[in-house]
């Protein structure tokens, strides 16, 4: 057989590894700051693009689609083209997926900090950054079906149908949690509301895990891995069962996000059971990767590639050991809200994702660049400062979660709490600290590693098109006469995947979204009306300082948490929240019934409290944000937001948008004369009038009266 | 709720639908081999190795 010659492009395998070192950095240098914003107030400066609630996303979305999405592409690009014995599909597109890629990276960081959010996690881009994020992964599909399509060896190894499965997953995903009502350039209202926004986001976020941050570097593990140990992995047969275990089950997850929460209990124990099966697939994963070093441990003392990679694959072992668990309603109870669970995902993250791309990056550079590491002791120092790292930041976490956990469910013997919520913020303050030496140690780690790596590439000379030769496929197919259309599906077999999918989702949209849209099930509440247009405006303050990142709007029914908030939360009362803002962290109280009788405070006790925190709560570690008190309210776009609303559903009278600011100013001018019986001077125009007012509805609809549940 | 089970139901369809064309089209009658085979194919000493 003919062999033919073709070239490797290494030039964007380049690219992508200079992205992923550059945004590793980056991501991790943000995570830092918020870190010690928890323990160090101060370092929040008063200045809203630096406050928490705006940092926290930049260094989620940054570890996940810069850092990790970038490291994915590497590995991906690297890869495939070996495992396709082909060059990727088209130059061209591999150049717009770049350079696409990281204009996404860019306008996610500037608009994030500008306040430009949908307030749902890892989903917070606004919708113009979700249609570019759209077709860019579109290109990046293309692209790869295209170079699986001229490929030279007929099998496809493992680690491609990982790659497919992660496609055509975060695609789906992507599209059904971004569908959002624009009200303006840059800013949207999600379009499904309440308990089916949490619902969806939580369907998505889950599955950003499962198949953003899991199943390509499962894949990327199964190529990399076995090449840096120069051994087959230890069973083919069992990484294929695994891969069709995975993805089948890890789409049903999503629910165990929300236990104890409105949701109703069925769906939230179809999450329960989903959740604990995976340990079987997660651990066949782990255990597979594991023993592909049997008989080469020596080699694992002296590579610091492999031992970049162990620890990798036994921190996925033990992050998929405590996710199943965590889905338990039992643990869940616990550790929900607390800060295990920003113990357990960093575990994943700086053990898995981290440890993986920094082995990948130290195998893959030597080999672009033709030449050898710069510095091996500079490698394993890097590994040392990660894995010492990693434990100092997971141990504290851990004990904090507990800690906190259990002095909020602590009773006095006379039946009272024992803790106020404040106590427990000050009794933690220790362990963020030790947390942020943790990730100091990491980051530092980090920089070494990018110096070793500049290093290393001015001692080489970059192979942009890397030789190759292997066989054409035969044809497979000599047409007879005049063919049925269908038989072009049937030959290929991606066409054939594709058209099956649009079959799919057309036929489930077509039967699914009006009986959504028309019929919820979701019991309504008489009492529970659309919020006015001042509180509205503040809830887009809220949403827009991301509040949620630290408080929850959530009462579970659990003795400790109706005692200290009050009436647990009905999934009647946020049919109106566009999105939803049940929050998944209470670095902060919960305040879903803040402005009930238990827990209402004046409305000069908000403002004190917003201008300064700790003049009202010594010790309290929340930001500071004097610029509400600057600020003027934007009541233009009343109108807007207001239609915007209706077009969704909420009951707001026909004409009400022309009048709305009326409604807004008047109710402004109440909060300011109440303040001013406090002689506190304010003026009604300003950001924090609004935001007072959204903060004194939460949770007054059901106890202005006796709850009325209609079906 | 609906719509997320008719998206997943979707999904799990399609991904069954991918299964069964890849086994029909004997993909994992090799259950060995490909891990081998990776480990040869593209690196300098890959000559050596032909």
């Amino acid at each position: 057989m003919n062999k033919e010659t073709f070239h490797y492009d290494n030039r964007t395998v380049k690219w992508f590894a200079y992205a992923t070192m550059l945004w590793s950095l980056v991501g991790m240098l943000v995570g830092l700051l918020a870190a010690f914003q928890l323990v160090f107030p101060a370092l929040n400066f008063d200045l809203a693009q630096t406050t928490f609630g705006r940092i926290r996303p930049v260094h989620t979305n940054a570890i996940i689609f810069a850092f990790v999405g970038n490291g994915i592409f590497m590995g991906v690009y690297y890869s495939l083209q070996r495992l396709c014995k082909a060059r990727m599909f088209s130059d061209m597109l591999s150049k717009i997926h770049f350079w696409g890629w990281q204009l996404i990276i860019v306008l996610a960081a500037v608009s994030l900090l500008a306040g430009y959010t949908t307030g749902k996690e890892y989903a917070e881009l606004e919708w113009p950054i979700d249609i570019l994020i759209t077709l860019i992964w579109v290109v990046f599909g293309w692209n790869m079906f295209g170079t699986i399509l001229k490929r030279r060896e007929r099998h496809l190894y493992v680690a491609i149908w990982f790659y497919i499965a992660t496609f055509v997953t975060v695609a789906v995903l992507h599209l059904v949690n971004s569908v959002e009502l624009p009200y303006s350039w840059f800013k949207s209202y999600s379009w499904y509301a309440g308990m089916q926004d949490a619902l969806v986001q939580w369907w998505y976020g889950h599955n950003a895990v499962a198949f953003f941050l899991t199943t390509p570097y499962l894949g990327l593990m199964y190529y990399f891995m076995p090449k840096a140990a120069e051994r087959p992995v230890y069973s083919y047969r069992l990484s294929i069962i695994h891969f069709w275990a995975l993805i089948f089950l890890y789409i049903w997850a999503g629910p165990h996000h929300l236990l104890y929460t409105s949701l109703p209990d069925w769906a939230q124990s179809l999450g329960v059971v989903f959740s604990v099966m995976l340990i079987a697939p997660s651990w066949g994963g782990m255990i597979n990767g594991l023993l592909t070093l049997r008989g080469v441990w020596d080699k694992v003392r002296e590579d610091v590639v492999l031992k970049f990679m162990v620890v990798a694959v036994t921190a996925y072992g033990m992050a998929t050991f405590e996710g199943p668990m965590l889905s338990f309603k039992n643990i869940n109870a616990i550790a929900h809200f607390t800060d295990w669970i920003v113990a357990h995902v960093h575990v994943g993250a700086l053990g898995w994702n981290g440890f993986l791309t920094f082995g990948i990056l130290y195998w893959l550079i030597p080999r672009i660049f033709k030449t050898d590491l710069y510095s091996k002791s500079m490698a394993n120092t890097h590994f040392w400062l990660g894995t010492l790292g990693i434990l100092l930041y997971a141990v504290p976490m851990y004990w904090a979660g507990w800690t906190q956990s259990l002095m909020w469910k602590e009773f006095t013997d006379d039946g009272t709490l024992k803790y106020q919520f404040l106590e427990t913020v000050v009794q933690l303050r220790p362990f963020y600290l030790l947390r942020s030496i943790g990730g100091t140690l990491y980051f530092i780690g980090a920089i070494l590693m990018v110096y070793n790596l500049i290093k290393t590439i001015r001692s080489g000379q970059a192979v942009n098109d890397e030789a190759a030769e292997a066989a054409p496929l035969s044809d497979e197919y000599v047409p007879h006469h005049k063919e049925h259309w269908h038989r072009w599906v049937e030959r290929k077999p991606v066409q054939l995947l594709v058209l099956s999918l649009v079959v799919i989702l057309i036929g489930g949209a077509v039967e699914f979204i009006p009986s959504f849209l028309i019929k919820s099930n979701v019991p309504t509440i008489s009492s529970v009306k659309p919020y006015t247009p001042l509180e509205l405006q503040g809830r887009d303050i809220y949403i827009r300082e991301g509040c949620y990142t630290c408080h929850s709007q959530m009462v579970r029914p659990f003795r400790s948490e109706t005692a200290r908030y009050g009436e647990y939360s009905k999934a009647g009362e946020f049919v109106y929240d566009h999105p939803f803002q049940w929050g998944s962290k209470r670095t902060g109280p919960d305040l879903a019934r803040e402005g009930t009788q238990k827990l209402r405070k004046p409305n000069a006790w908000h403002f004190n409290h917003m201008y300064e925190p700790t003049s009202i709560s010594p010790g309290s570690i929340m930001p500071r944000y004097p610029w509400l008190f600057e600020n003027d309210l934007d009541i233009d776009i009343t109108e807007a937001k207001i239609k915007a609303m209706q077009t969704l559903g909420v009951p707001y009278e026909k004409g009400y948008e022309k009048i709305a600011n009326q409604d807004l100013m008047k109710q402004a001018e109440e909060i300011v004369a109440d303040l001013k019986k406090e002689n506190i001077k304010a003026m009604p125009q300003k950001e924090i009038i609004a935001l007072i007012a959204y903060l004194q509805r939460l949770g007054t609809d059901i106890s202005a009266e006796p709850i009325n549940t209609q079906k | 709720m609906i719509l997320l089970i008719g998206f997943s139901l979707a999904l799990a369809v399609f991904f069954l639908i991918m299964f069964v064309r890849a086994g029909r089209q004997g993909q994992f009658r090799d259950t060995y081999t490909p891990s081998v085979r990776i480990l040869f194919d593209d690196d300098d000493d890959a000559e050596a190795s032909k």
